[in-house]
């Protein structure tokens, strides 16, 4: 064996090892949430929302609060980043602005995909301060919006630009607007990718917790309006595992396991939707 | 005909499969050394998988089934446990289009060099002006040696590519169609010097112009469909086909 | 005008607002943290929050320094860990790997991806904590908590991974067969056409992720502050509690209502973890824009 292969042989036990740290990371993550946390997983820990003797040890109460209000701020930020998403999305094409001036705002977005969380959570929480408002589900949803725009946009944006320009042409020689074309004829084709782009969103903002963790608050009780302030499954995690007691990181790590559950679902419905639909897709 | 007919490179029944389609079926060839050997016919009938096939490029595609046996020089280079890497040292290859290596115009040439001989600096320095005055390009370019290559125009980067090719002093030369890409004059300053290079190499050359073949081609072997028509001595080939195929490829019938 | 063309119109115009109010974000926050830090710095200087090392906001004391060192620190571990293994993993899966794998592993670096920071932070909690205490520190013969520097590069090293690992393994993508053959044709073997080929040509990529694997290991905030022991003295060694800018936006929330001066001293806190995010940001997304332009043969 010659120097070369030697020097490829080595580089090729690097390589596996790497990879096996990579791939067993993720192993490892999921066997310690399944493990730490399926022992807590009770129907009471589904159904009941939190107390006091919940975070203090073996004491009864479930994360329903953190379940349901993980859903009223993530759906409905989901929903208001999609309406934005697509405007802006469909705007781009460049049928209606100079190129240069989609390029500066496709940058501004790439920009504002990168910000950490919490930024968007000081900047809501700072704006609510200002408004004499309080931690509330309504600010929650609006950190999570933001938060969501660049990823949902992004997608929408890449799956419109890869609709074949005779598609569109084909409509504007029936008589079609610029505006009927962009809103009826192309997001039909795009939808695989618009899908992908909404159901990545959502699981970035059913998962985050740096952004409500200023804004959404958190209490022990079912939010009754948007004015309330509410838990999610992030902020629940995050408070169940400061707890010194083993009993408490169980729930947390039950906690986990649901918001794991929920995330890859999320992540699997979209890629068989994407699958589904790519069959009106005309290529 | 000449009588020290040495054979290069011959292949028997070998077989090629793309994701299970067939390529190439039962292909026997000879290619003669040091000569130029011509591989014609239609587009998508398997001539640029026979040539990959010398330098065992085709396996790293996926899904790529190889039977049969290639002997080069007598030993058959399918054979498992081989050195890839020697045996494409002894083959040089000219792309269709030019890829020039992410480097200088000098890094290009001295690649070859500097993975498989010890020659020092000064060495290297001196193979690479030989090499780019063997094809022409000296002049063109000593001033700027350390110029990024993809500065070069189509067909300069197409020498530099038989420059780089030769450094590493092969046997063979395998040229998928290099003067496809190329403007007039550049394609004919690569058959001028293919021309010239077939006195010290075996050159197999893939073209679909049959006016290119006609000029330059010593020996010819006619691909259809993934199957070998008919070979021969060029002459034979262009005034005396025998196999209808043949007969209709060459007037234009089929194409 | 009829209907459609009025709709037509009314449609244009709100996507155009629309679009410029979210371009116009980054510029909004940007203007907002920074007047609210402007508070501090009446009575602060910018050179003695930056290189003062004690933060005692009760004491009026506001040194970010023990923090800054914190923060480098726990970044540059977690690239160092991070980069080799996503380089050499983004290779394998390119260029190495059997079809099959391929198929199996990349699912892999999806989810790793998807993972929310907070069980990330749990999971370090669960096992890189007593790893740390137990194993890793007892070998080196230092004592500590677990609670340290080292378990929070980790942590982030791994949440890096698939942001590495799937932009390297794009750009390889980009690269086509016929440079790849180009080299092996002159009888290179495959690791020498990977250093002397690939990584030349997709190097403007590769720098590029590490510098957005390095914006997400610099703001992340939940997964370190759950790990890194929020202590805001300068850590002697890897082995000692920490903290990060990031972090001590979380851990002081809720003090610094207590005072004007402590919510802007946080304010410009977060102002300095927008500014270098972003930089690093801009300037991995101008490189990456620019290679994909050169690579579109």
């Amino acid at each position: 064996m010659n120097k070369r292969t030697l020097e490829e042989n080595i580089f090729k036990i690097l390589m596996m090892i790497s990879i096996f740290i990579v791939v067993g990371s993720l192993i490892v993550i999921i066997a310690l949430v399944v493990i730490n946390g399926t022992p807590a997983i009770t129907l009471e820990l589904l159904t009941q929302t939190s107390s006091g003797e919940f975070y203090l040890g073996a004491g009864g109460g479930g994360i329903l609060n953190a379940i349901l209000g993980s859903l009223l701020l993530a759906l409905p930020a989901t929903g208001l980043a999609c309406v934005i998403g697509i405007a802006i999305a469909l705007y781009l094409q460049k049928d209606f602005i100079h190129t240069w001036l989609a390029g500066f705002i496709r940058f501004s977005l790439d920009i504002l995909w990168g910000i950490p969380s919490i930024i968007y959570g000081v900047f809501c929480f700072l704006i609510m301060i200002y408004l004499g408002m309080s931690a509330s589900a309504l600010v929650g949803i609006i950190a999570l919006t933001l938060l969501e725009i660049p990823i949902i946009t992004r997608y929408m944006d890449e799956s419109i630009k890869l609709v074949p320009i005779g598609l569109k042409e084909g409509a504007y020689s029936l008589g079609s607007t610029k505006f009927e074309t962009a809103v009826k004829i192309v997001p039909r084709q795009a939808l695989p990718g618009i899908l992908a782009g909404i159901l990545l969103g959502l699981g970035r903002g059913i998962g985050d917790a740096a952004s409500i963790l200023f804004t959404a608050g958190f209490t022990n009780r079912i939010p009754s309006s948007l004015f309330d302030s509410t838990a999610a499954l992030p902020t629940m995690i995050f408070q169940l595992s400061t707890s010194s007691l083993p009993v408490v990181r169980q729930k947390a790590s039950a906690t986990a396991l649901v918001l794991l559950l929920i995330v890859f679902a999320i992540s699997i419905l979209s890629r068989t939707l994407s699958k589904r639909y790519t069959k009106h897709v005309i290529k | 005909m000449s009588t020290e007919r040495r054979i290069q490179i011959e292949t028997k029944n070998l077989n090629v499969s793309f994701h299970g389609h067939d390529v190439l079926r039962n292909i026997d060839i000879t290619i003669p050394a040091k000569k130029l050997t011509a591989i014609i016919g239609p587009s998508g009938c398997g001539k640029t998988t026979l040539l990959k096939s010398f330098n065992r490029l085709l396996e790293i595609q996926d899904d790529v089934k190889i039977s049969g046996q290639i002997l080069v020089d007598g030993s058959n280079i399918l054979r498992p446990r081989l050195d890839v890497p020697d045996i494409r040292k002894k083959m040089g290859l000219l792309s269709q289009k030019p890829y020039p290596l992410p480097m200088s115009i000098r890094d290009n040439v001295a690649y070859g060099l500097r993975i498989h001989s010890n020659k020092n600096k000064g060495e290297i320095e001196k193979t690479v002006e030989h090499c780019l005055q063997e094809v022409g390009l000296w002049n063109e370019v000593k001033d700027r040696l350390h110029d990024p290559a993809s500065r070069l125009s189509v067909g300069q980067q197409q020498r530099l590519c038989l420059a780089r090719a030769i450094a590493v002093q092969p046997e063979v030369l395998l040229c998928d169609e290099p003067t496809s890409a190329l403007d007039p004059i550049s394609a004919q300053q690569i058959e001028k010097l293919l021309l010239k290079l077939k006195k010290d190499y075996t050159v197999v050359l893939v073209t679909h112009t049959l006016r290119q073949a006609k000029r330059v081609a010593d020996y010819v072997i006619f691909l259809y469909f993934g199957m070998v028509i008919e070979q021969g001595l060029a002459d034979e080939f262009f005034n005396n086909p025998k196999n209808p195929e043949t007969k209709a490829y060459l007037s234009g019938e089929i194409s | 005008m009829d209907r459609r063309k009025l709709r037509d119109f009314l449609g244009t115009k709100l996507m155009l607002v629309v679009t410029v109010a979210v371009s116009l974000l980054f510029f909004s926050i940007f203007f907002l943290l920074l007047y609210k830090s402007l508070f501090i710095f009446e009575s602060h200087s910018l050179a003695e929050i930056l290189f003062s090392s004690s933060w005692n906001p009760g004491f009026n004391q506001f040194g970010l320094y023990p923090i800054i060192v914190g923060t480098i620190l726990v970044t540059g571990v977690a690239l160092l860990i991070a980069v080799p293994i996503s380089i050499l993993s983004a290779v394998y899966i390119a260029e190495y790997a059997p079809k099959n794998m391929r198929r199996v592993v990349r699912p892999f670096i999806d989810v790793l991806a998807g993972v929310p920071s907070v069980v990330y932070g749990l999971c370090a909690l669960l096992f890189l904590v007593p790893l740390v205490k137990d194993v890793i520190a007892p070998w080196f013969g230092i004592e500590t908590t677990g609670y340290c520097i080292l378990t929070a590069s980790i942590t982030l090293a791994i949440m890096v991974f698939p942001i590495i690992i799937s932009l390297c393994v794009e750009s390889f993508h980009a690269i086509p067969l016929s440079l790849r053959e180009a080299s092996l044709s002159i009888g290179a073997t495959k690791w020498e056409t990977v250093k002397k080929v690939i990584f030349r040509a997709s190097a403007p990529s590769i720098i590029s992720a590490v510098f957005l694997g390095f914006g997400r290991a610099f703001g992340e905030t939940i997964a370190v502050n759950m790990v890194v022991g929020g202590i805001t003295r300068t850590p002697s060694t890897l082995f000692s509690p920490g903290q990060t800018l990031a972090s001590l936006i979380v851990s002081a929330y809720s003090d610094m209502m207590s005072s004007p001066l402590y919510e802007s001293a946080l304010m410009m806190v977060a102002l300095i973890l927008f500014v270098v995010v972003l930089l690093f940001n801009i300037f991995a997304i101008f490189i990456l824009r620019r290679a994909k332009k050169r690579w579109n043969f």
